[in-house]
């Protein structure tokens, strides 16, 4: 093997904030007054928030500290299924930066905002051909904002009909944020089995679908990374009994201009821009998480929607009275939505579906790579994540959390870990397409030293990682009695 | 195309490890009735430098101070952010992470919003503030179905000053579950009036806006009072958090959740989005609390360190009993905002924050000298209301031309207040400037 | 996790399918957790009980008992009043893990109808489910 990317690195200690902080010092520069003072009342004024007094030599130094204990996509390889961590083009940084798009205040006359407006409606064009739909709001700030957003539609589609239904159909493999935004409208989750191919068989979901039942939310393709080949029919069942389709377009990196989620029966999508196009996740977000729907779901969708009008002007409008309301105060996380278009005219069509392409070859390369070494949950042609589990380790009392931790030893970030739950003991890994042949063999070689380690010194994975700011934290103590302020 | 790495001798050498003949071939198992029938219609890829040359004219395509003089906060604030922020937010450790899962390779991380939580905490006068929502709008929301859940009572009284943006939110986020809306009107001074709230018993939460939509400072430990007497939650928040270096906190008035848009805070304003949504709690509802929390805990070694905490409350443990459906928050807002309040310290916000008010009460002082009237006779922190004579609505229009924005109409949004426009003065906002809108507008 | 041999199983209570046990003292029933339930849950870190004066059903979930990465909902052996609820695992959370018949209880209910206790499980009853 070659030598590992994991080293001891230059790793300095940071104090908390406020223990740094020194009356009198100052990191503003404040602007001169040039207005006469005007007090307000007393009672009104208070004694003002206890923050720190730093310089801003102190600040520079404790975020770029507190930086260097973080692992990044910029840093290496960040296979966590599912969550696509795909390089962040820096072009997108610079476009979202420029003092138009970044300036512009969301409450001016339209006249005034125009390129913004553009922007949104080519974004929203953009999208409704990536995924075949008819129609996107950019508005859902993140994506089970989105899915909040998408089963709002279906409520008031069924409210519009008259016909109120109780219950949602939602796999297994279902990502936890689904039956959470499914409640918040008030439907009752149904849980169904995904069968022994690891996607839904039509007769599960014949045998439940009935007409208390809005329909059915699938992540396609879905959380083992494989496609749900019988989604058509099991659109036709779930239409038949006059339900809608919802999917869940986490993973559409892996059939961009391959699947058309428009013709195979599906009737609201949410997809996630900080997965599929590219923009930066930010330690958590912020992302956008656009709601895609079929033409007859249209006037459900958030307001204001963009119209163009005769002259060529783009204006917004609330003139929809089916719609759904507002999902945020304005519209959407446009700097988001900046960074994604940036990512569609940089790629085109071809360099989107050469993403998918590679996204998937990066996956079934890894899985066939692997999977003598770590035991595959179902091996059959994966998309872009294939999901492994610890069955092999666990003659050595090694699990999954100590296989995750051991990689950060060698230097890579973790896979998702224990996702699905229908595999016990997952390891849920994404290489996404950005990255090299080079890289994923590297990467390979470490998982097998991994498990030699596993069997020849297993303590050493127990007690990993060992090269990290620190060890293991104790997160039973950390709930018991939670300290979430200093 | 320069994000992709394999060069075609590797792409065959994988398709050969995997068994495939093609790149297409990957893709066998989908069904035909699945798949696309024509390629994507999209414009074609572009350059770095063409797109850069297509970005800068949309952009400059886009209204913006300093080049327009913008009197509008509503929700959006105007403020001069340090390079310091912007150089630091940028760092890639910070912005290609993801969600701090694994606590021992993203302390950075989870030390900055640990932070971020204690200071907005002080600053929103609380025990605990969540990592992060959306935006306000979306805290309001959250705040108002955790006092639902708490109380168990289906009703909220919500003041018809809270941004009318956010209680339209807000009632996407209600309705559909099937809970009701009380709309407390406002008064002629500009403040809430709480009198719909008398012999009511049925009542979750009243949530008040301090400076409210009018920027009128709310009385807030008056509303707090009525509240808990009805054994209702207390809820205030704001669209403008600078106003508390300034203010006494909502929490120490009596606020048991409260709600905030965290903008100001050295965010970008961007079209609207990304913000920070702000919610924070007394400690006796942080179990009811949606959304992540870092907190405190010590490794194998007896080390400080952080960790995501009290998960179990989340969507991806407890699905749909969860607090929330929130997963991605705006975490890389609350580590901007947590910079800039550790660049201004307590001094910094609170001599910024008297400024504001300061050239607020300026212009304000102006219109009045100048024969303008101001309705609401309660004290402001940086927005104000003026009316107008009839027909200063082609005055308006003409000072676009000349690149003024005189303030918001507000008729859209409250329909008794013709000739009405809310205006807002921030420290980016020179003498100068307000004493040429005096002109242009009496003129 | 352990093996059930390793775990215990006290004769003087009863279980039920959810993994509770209940024992009958005076005309109150002491009611917790079963040590297989603790083991499978792992270190507790939180347990929510419903206030003293609540009713429930047989078999209605009255409170919730959560580890790091879990949440399980408690469930009523018994119909009937809470009439006291053990306090102490609010700051001490571990000794469910530690002493889930003794220390560790829950609740004290006052059934609605005490017979119905015979038609919970033995330990015997108890250790064959478990065994499946």
């Amino acid at each position: 093997m070659t030598e590992p990317l994991g080293a001891s690195g230059l790793i300095l200690n940071e104090k908390l904030l406020w223990e740094k902080g020194r009356k009198g010092r100052s990191g503003f520069s404040m602007p001169e007054s040039d207005v006469p003072s005007s007090p307000l009342p007393m009672e009104l004024v208070g004694d003002g928030p206890d923050f720190p007094d730093l310089s801003e030599v102190d600040v520079v130094r404790h975020y770029t500290r507190l930086s260097t204990w973080n692992f990044g996509v910029d840093t290496g390889l960040y296979p966590l299924g599912s969550c696509t961590m795909k390089y962040n083009p820096k072009t997108n940084e610079r476009q979202a930066g420029l003092s138009g798009f970044s300036g512009s205040h969301p409450m001016l006359p339209e006249s005034l905002c125009q390129g913004a407006l553009k922007l949104m409606a080519d974004l929203e064009r953009f999208l409704a051909e990536i995924t075949g739909m008819d129609a996107v709001s950019l508005q859902p700030a993140a994506g089970a904002h989105g899915e909040l957003a998408g089963m709002l539609v279906i409520h008031a589609w069924f409210k519009k009909k008259g016909n109120s239904r109780s219950k949602i159909i939602i796999p297994d493999t279902a990502h936890g944020t689904n039956p959470a935004s499914a409640a918040l409208c008030g439907y009752i989750p149904v849980q169904v089995h995904t069968g022994a191919e690891g996607i839904l068989a039509p007769e599960t979901i014949a045998a439940v679908m009935d007409e208390e039942t809005a329909g059915i939310m699938v992540t396609n393709p879905n959380t083992l990374g494989l496609f749900e080949n019988h989604l058509k029919t099991i659109s036709e069942i779930v239409h038949a009994k006059g339900g809608l389709v919802y999917a869940d377009g986490a993973n559409m990196n892996a059939v961009m201009g391959i699947a058309d989620m428009g013709r195979i029966g599906v009737d609201v999508l949410h997809l996630n821009l900080h997965k599929t196009f590219s923009t930066p996740h930010g330690g958590g977000g912020p992302g956008a998480g656009p709601v895609c729907v079929k033409k007859y779901l249209k006037p459900f969708l958030p307001v204001p929607r963009i119209i163009q009008k005769d002259s060529g002007q783009y204006a917004l409008s609330e003139d929809f009275p089916e719609s759904i309301g507002k999902l945020l105060a304005f519209h959407g996380h446009f700097g988001v939505l900046v960074r994604a278009y940036s990512y569609i005219l940089s790629m085109g069509a071809e360099g989107l579906k050469k993403a998918s392409q590679l996204a998937v070859l990066n996956a079934n390369y890894l899985k066939e790579q692997l999977k003598d070494t770590f035991h595959l949950a179902y091996d059959r042609p994966c998309m872009h994540e294939c999901v492994f589990s610890d069955r092999y380790q666990q003659e050595y009392n090694v699990t999954t959390l100590d296989i995750a931790k051991r990689l950060m030893d060698y230097g890579y970030h973790p896979p998702t870990i224990y996702f699905p739950l229908v595999v016990h003991g997952a390891l849920m890994m994404e290489p996404t397409e950005t990255e090299s042949k080079e890289d994923l063999d590297q990467y390979i070689d470490t998982l097998k030293k991994i498990a030699v380690e596993a069997k020849e010194t297993p303590d050493v994975l127990r007690s990993a990682p060992t090269r990290c700011k620190v060890r293991r934290l104790d997160e039973t103590a950390a709930a018991r009695k939670p300290c979430l302020a200093g | 195309m320069r994000f992709l790495p394999h060069t075609p001798e590797q792409i065959q050498l994988m398709l050969m490890v995997v068994g495939a003949d093609s790149l297409e071939s990957l893709f066998s198992s989908i069904p035909e009735e699945c798949r696309r029938l024509q390629d994507m219609n999209l414009p074609d890829a572009l350059s770095e430098w063409a797109l850069n040359r297509y970005m800068d004219a949309l952009s400059a395509s886009l209204a913006v101070s300093p080049d327009y003089k913008i009197f509008i906060g509503a929700g959006r604030y105007d403020h001069y952010i340090p390079a310091t922020v912007s150089a630091l937010k940028s760092r890639s450790e910070f912005l290609t992470a993801y969600t701090p899962y694994q606590p021992e390779i993203s302390q950075g991380t989870l030390q900055a919003i640990y932070e971020y939580q204690t200071l907005a905490a002080r600053l929103m006068g609380v025990d605990v503030v969540t990592a992060s929502h959306y935006d306000g709008a979306t805290a309001l929301s959250e705040s108002l179905l955790m006092a639902i859940r708490k109380t168990r009572r289906k009703r909220v009284a919500i003041s018809s000053l809270i941004h009318p943006f956010y209680r339209r939110v807000l009632q996407t986020y209600l309705e559909p579950a099937g809970f009701e809306i009380l709309d407390l009107p406002f008064l002629e001074n500009g403040l809430t009036d709480l009198s719909l709230l008398e012999g009511t018993t049925d009542i979750a939460a009243v949530a008040l806006q301090s400076p409210n939509f009018f920027g009128c400072i709310e009385e807030l430990k008056t509303a707090s009072k009525k509240a808990h007497e009805m054994g209702a939650l207390f809820v205030a928040g704001f669209t403008e958090a600078l106003a508390y270096g300034l203010l006494k906190s909502p929490g120490s008035q009596g606020a048991d959740i409260v709600f905030g848009e965290g903008q100001s805070l050295g965010i970008p304003i961007s079209f609207g989005g990304p913000g920070l949504g702000m919610l924070g709690c007394t400690s006796e509802h942080t179990r009811n609390l949606p959304g992540r929390l870092v907190g405190k805990a010590k490794d194998l070694d007896g080390k400080n360190g952080f960790v995501l905490t009290l998960a179990t409350r989340e969507q991806h443990i407890r699905r749909e009993k969860a607090t929330s459906n929130i997963c991605s928050n705006n975490s890389h807002c609350a580590l901007t905002a947590a910079m800039y309040m550790a660049s201004l310290g307590k001094s910094g916000f609170c001599n910024l924050a008297k400024l504001n008010h300061d050239k607020a009460a300026y212009l304000c002082r102006q219109f009045s000298d100048a024969g303008f009237r101001i309705p609401f006779s309660s004290p402001f922190f940086n927005e104000f209301v003026v009316e107008f004579p009839k027909g200063f609505e082609t005055r308006y229009q003409s000072l676009l031309e000349k690149k003024i924005v005189a303030g918001l109409p507000l008729s859209t949004f409250y329909s008794k207040l013709a000739n009405h426009y809310l205006f807002c003065v921030t420290e980016t906002v020179s003498r100068k400037d307000m004493d040429a809108l005096i002109q242009e507008v009496k003129s | 996790m352990k093996d059930i041999n390793e775990l215990k199983f006290p004769e003087n209570v009863y279980y039920t399918k959810d993994h509770e046990w209940a024992r009958l003292e005076g005309d109150i029933v002491i009611s917790g957790i079963s040590d297989y339930a603790q083991d499978q849950l792992g270190d507790v870190v939180y347990v929510e009980l419903p206030p003293v004066g609540d009713r429930f059903d047989n078999g209605e979930v009255f409170g919730t008992v959560e580890s790091v990465k879990a949440v399980s909902e408690l469930f009523m052996p018994i119909a009937g009043e809470i009439v006291a609820i053990n306090t102490a695992l609010s700051d001490m959370p571990d000794v469910v893990n530690a002493d889930p018949y003794r220390e560790g209880w829950m609740i004290h209910i006052k059934p609605s109808d005490p017979a119905f206790m015979e038609t919970l499980m033995t330990r015997e009853a108890y250790l064959d489910m478990l065994k499946g």
